[in-house]
């Protein structure tokens, strides 16, 4: 008796290393959707982020659905989703940028080394508007329809593979 | 160049744990009473490994310092803007950085046990050695196979992508170290169980060897879980100050183990009985110091605590886990059946209680693990479940009261074996106080059954902590009684702290206009003013709010709803104001559409005994150190006099003339 109960830590040990074996193998899915979507975009005004092009607000947001791209010159991923930005205004695609807590030197810098695939850009120098339509980092970027409703969501950088779902997105947002 | 010195190092680190496996083994195979060539190794290996896996850590350390960017590490979890503090601290405040601390950690361990460890027979301590290294070695593996810390950028950054906001407090400069070198500190302990067992010198010098190393893992994850608690209660925001979060119950369960483990070493060494369950424990106290790592680093649970997950690093500790834990769980199998029985005890004695509240411990422990690793069972099956407060505390407390009256009776019994008529006048005084607070209490309001049971054994605690110095000559008792002592009333100050929280705390929350007044407890609480600031790294609205009391001088407090850019996130940082009898706790929240400012205000009662009764706790474990340790020069001293008389005795026994017939 007393030989047998010496093997039960182990026994229970093997059952707990076979669930997390089991586990590890698995796929998760930690998607949380924002609370933001189908709320209307609030009311902001902010001023150009540089002199090349206006500013951006509110009433812009009109007519055909739009993407609204939250970034840095500062942030590193923006570099690594400019060409796809790019590729999105070449299919037609209007981008509205808001650059958080930036300078305009910088703005225009970061845009003549990266490309400039922006129609506006304002500047939000405290996260004010950032924050307002729920965005907690940098780069973000929504998808916006006609009467400037926020429809989609997307966080982090945008990848090659993320191109086809903004189309999809905009063409839903019709 | 330096990140290859450290790189370096750490693959020689590895070299010398492998031969300290070698020669340690081949002493152990050797058998007693003959020599291996390679048996002289085993501890210089181990000293030298310290000092080269300490080194590596160093560098790594002046890499977060001067913001070397080409570093991969150093630019996807630092900033060049960040304040230096942060720098330094950011060091362990990655999954990389902080495995190399741990294995820093192990190998300084390794390298104090080898260098002064000299009471043990030459064999166990070979096994001991052994071991430790082979420990060392498999973590070796995963810093150099699976998460380089040296790793370099082909092109260095323009700049760092800064470290997570939360981690950006000095919380965390004390917090994760002071808990790995605890966790790492129980690594000797098992070592110690293991070679113990291999060599079967279980027996009273073993355990006087083991105790000092699981005093001082216990001590440090003591003060490291305290800390933590406080720092997830003021930087967090959500006003509690434990969460039962995976995490946290990773800490918590070594801590477990490691209480029931120090206690029943303390027996092994005092009577030389529970010599089984004392290798038991050992094992596996250690067991869950590498189940908390590989929870928290492999991502099968979810927690707050957002390490870099990686199921592939989950799959290597998992293996590490697989050959340790299940390795030495065999060899207990196969070997603790050899094991001589210890002496035997009456129910009714010391030893009994210490028992009792060791299966206690041993529960709680199982009620936490059960806990913690349910989600994980039921998302075998596609079920999402969290397991919270409504499980852990009813559940854990089922096995915590008895625990705590046995806990507040033990020290009070004999050795062996002994009566309890004999001490019925505490036994009395000790039920009276619990059965008299939960009465007066309960006159006064309705509050819920386990913050009440608290608030009566806190009472009977704190005054049974100093029953066993009753009766004695104060200045003559031992400095490791009074460790108990403190440590028992630590217990006692921090149920106190709990059982206020829960039972008298009040929470206000409310839309407040600049200049509002929002009343709570004896406070009355102004919004005066609600205004951005900006720090080195973020910005802020902070609140401006007066605080009454009594209709008194306002104190101004000043919460904050801080965004940092660096990465970007926004957290809450709390304003508190302390008092002798509780902390007032404040929040600033959103900004409604109307222009009002969501204000959370908390009174709790005596929150910071919580703390306090840690820090006691830590302290009695620091006095046993101390106590102990005074106590074994002096015998070692003593033994030394006494071999040096007898020596004399006979030079002079032989000098001397014979005396005349």
């Amino acid at each position: 008796m007393r030989k047998l109960t010496l093997w039960l830590p182990l026994a229970l040990f093997a059952f707990f290393a076979g669930l997390a074996a089991y586990m590890l193998t698995q796929e998760k899915d930690q998607f949380v959707e924002s609370t933001m979507i189908g709320q209307p975009l609030p009311a902001f005004a902010l001023d150009p982020a540089f002199d090349g092009l206006p500013g951006a607000s509110r009433a812009d947001f009109t007519g055909r659905p739009k993407l609204l791209n939250i970034w840095a010159s500062w942030c590193l991923p923006c570099i690594a989703e400019a060409p796809q930005l790019e590729a999105l205004q070449k299919q037609g695609v209007e981008i509205i940028g808001i650059a958080i807590r930036d300078k305009p030197a910088d703005v225009a810098g970061f845009l003549a080394r990266y490309g400039n695939p922006y129609a506006r850009i304002g500047s939000d120098r405290i996260s004010e508007v950032q924050l307002a339509i729920g965005s907690s980092g940098v780069p973000e970027t929504f998808v916006i329809d006609g009467k400037g409703v926020i429809r989609y969501q997307h966080i982090g950088d945008i990848g090659a593979e993320d191109v086809p779902t903004l189309l999809a997105e905009l063409e839903k947002a019709q | 160049m330096i990140a290859e010195i450290g790189l370096a190092a750490l693959w020689l680190a590895a070299a010398l744990a492998v031969l300290q496996l070698v020669s340690g083994a081949l002493t152990l195979r050797a058998g007693p009473g003959q020599t291996n060539p390679l048996a002289i190794y085993a501890r210089p290996a181990a000293v030298v490994q310290a000092f080269l896996a300490v080194l590596a850590f160093l560098l790594l350390l002046r890499a977060f310092a001067v913001t070397d960017l080409s570093l991969k590490l150093v630019a996807t979890n630092s900033h060049s803007m960040k304040p230096f503090i942060y720098k330094l601290t950011g060091t362990w405040g990655n999954h990389e950085g902080s495995m190399l601390l741990w294995v820093g950690v192990l190998a300084a361990s390794g390298g104090m046990l080898a260098a002064f460890e000299r009471r043990l027979p030459e064999r166990t301590m070979a096994a001991t050695l052994a071991v430790q290294g082979f420990v060392a070695l498999g973590f070796y593996a995963f810093l150099l196979l699976s998460s380089n810390p040296f790793e370099r950028l082909a092109v260095p950054a323009a700049e760092g992508n800064g470290l997570n906001p939360l981690l950006q407090d000095i919380g965390l400069a004390i917090h994760p170290p002071t808990l790995y070198a605890g966790y790492v500190g129980l690594s000797v302990a098992f070592s110690l169980a293991m070679g113990a067992l291999l060599t079967r010198e279980v027996n009273p010098a073993f355990a006087r060897v083991m105790r000092p190393w699981v005093l001082g893992a216990w001590v440090l994850l003591t003060l490291g879980i305290t800390a933590g608690s406080y720092w997830a209660y003021y930087e967090l925001g959500w006003g509690g100050w434990w969460f039962w979060d995976p995490v946290e119950n990773a800490s918590l369960m070594p801590w477990l183990a490691a209480t029931a483990l120090m206690h029943s070493v303390s027996v092994l060494a005092a009577r030389d009985a529970l010599r089984t369950w004392t290798i038991m424990l050992g094992v596996l106290a250690f067991s869950m110091s590498m189940l908390g790592t590989f929870l928290v680093r492999s991502g099968v649970l979810t927690s707050v605590h957002a390490f870099a997950v990686d199921p592939e690093r989950g799959a290597f500790i998992l293996g590490l886990l697989g050959l340790y834990i299940g390795g030495a769980l065999t060899i207990f199998a196969l070997r603790a059946g050899a094991v001589a029985e210890g002496k035997r005890f009456a129910a009714a004695s010391r030893e009994g209680a210490l028992v009792f509240n060791n299966v206690m411990l041993s529960a709680i422990l199982a009620i936490v693990l059960l806990g913690t690793l349910y989600p994980l069972l039921t998302e075998a099956f596609d079920v999402r479940v969290s397991v919270g407060p409504p499980y852990f505390n009813p559940a854990g407390a089922i096995f915590a009261v008895p625990m705590l009256l046995v806990m507040a009776v033990g020290p009070l019994l004999r050795w062996k074996s002994d009566k309890p008529a004999r001490i019925q006048f505490e036994l009395a005084l000790i039920a009276a106080l619990v059965i008299g607070v939960i009465a007066l209490v309960s006159f006064f309001g309705q509050f819920p059954l386990l913050p009440l049971l608290g608030l009566g054994l806190a009472a009977a605690l704190g005054v049974a902590a100093f029953l066993p110095l009753r009766g004695r000559t104060l200045a003559r008792v031992p400095v490791a009684t009074w460790g108990m002592v403190i440590a028992h009333f630590g217990i006692a100050v921090s149920l106190f702290g709990m059982a206020c929280e829960g039972a008298f705390s009040e929470e206000r929350l409310a839309a407040v206009a600049p200049g509002g007044t929002e009343q709570i407890g004896d406070f009355a609480v102004t919004l005066e003013a609600v205004t951005p600031i900006a720090g080195p790294n973020w910005t802020a609205m902070e609140a401006r709010l007066a605080v009454r009391q009594n209709g008194g001088e306002p104190v101004i407090l000043t919460p904050q709803a801080r965004s940092f850019w660096s990465p970007p996130q926004s957290t809450s940082e709390s304003a508190l104001l302390t008092k002798w009898n509780g902390q007032l706790y404040a929040v600033i929240g959103n900004q409604a559409e109307d222009g009002r400012w969501q204000v959370r205000v908390w009174w709790k009662p005596f929150v910071t005994f919580i703390w306090y009764g840690g820090l006691l706790i830590g302290l009695g474990g620091i006095l046993s150190i101390v106590g102990r340790m005074r106590v074994d020069l002096k015998r070692r001293a003593a033994s030394t006099m006494g071999a040096q008389r007898r020596a004399d005795v006979e030079a002079l026994g032989a000098a001397a003339p014979q005396p005349a017939e």
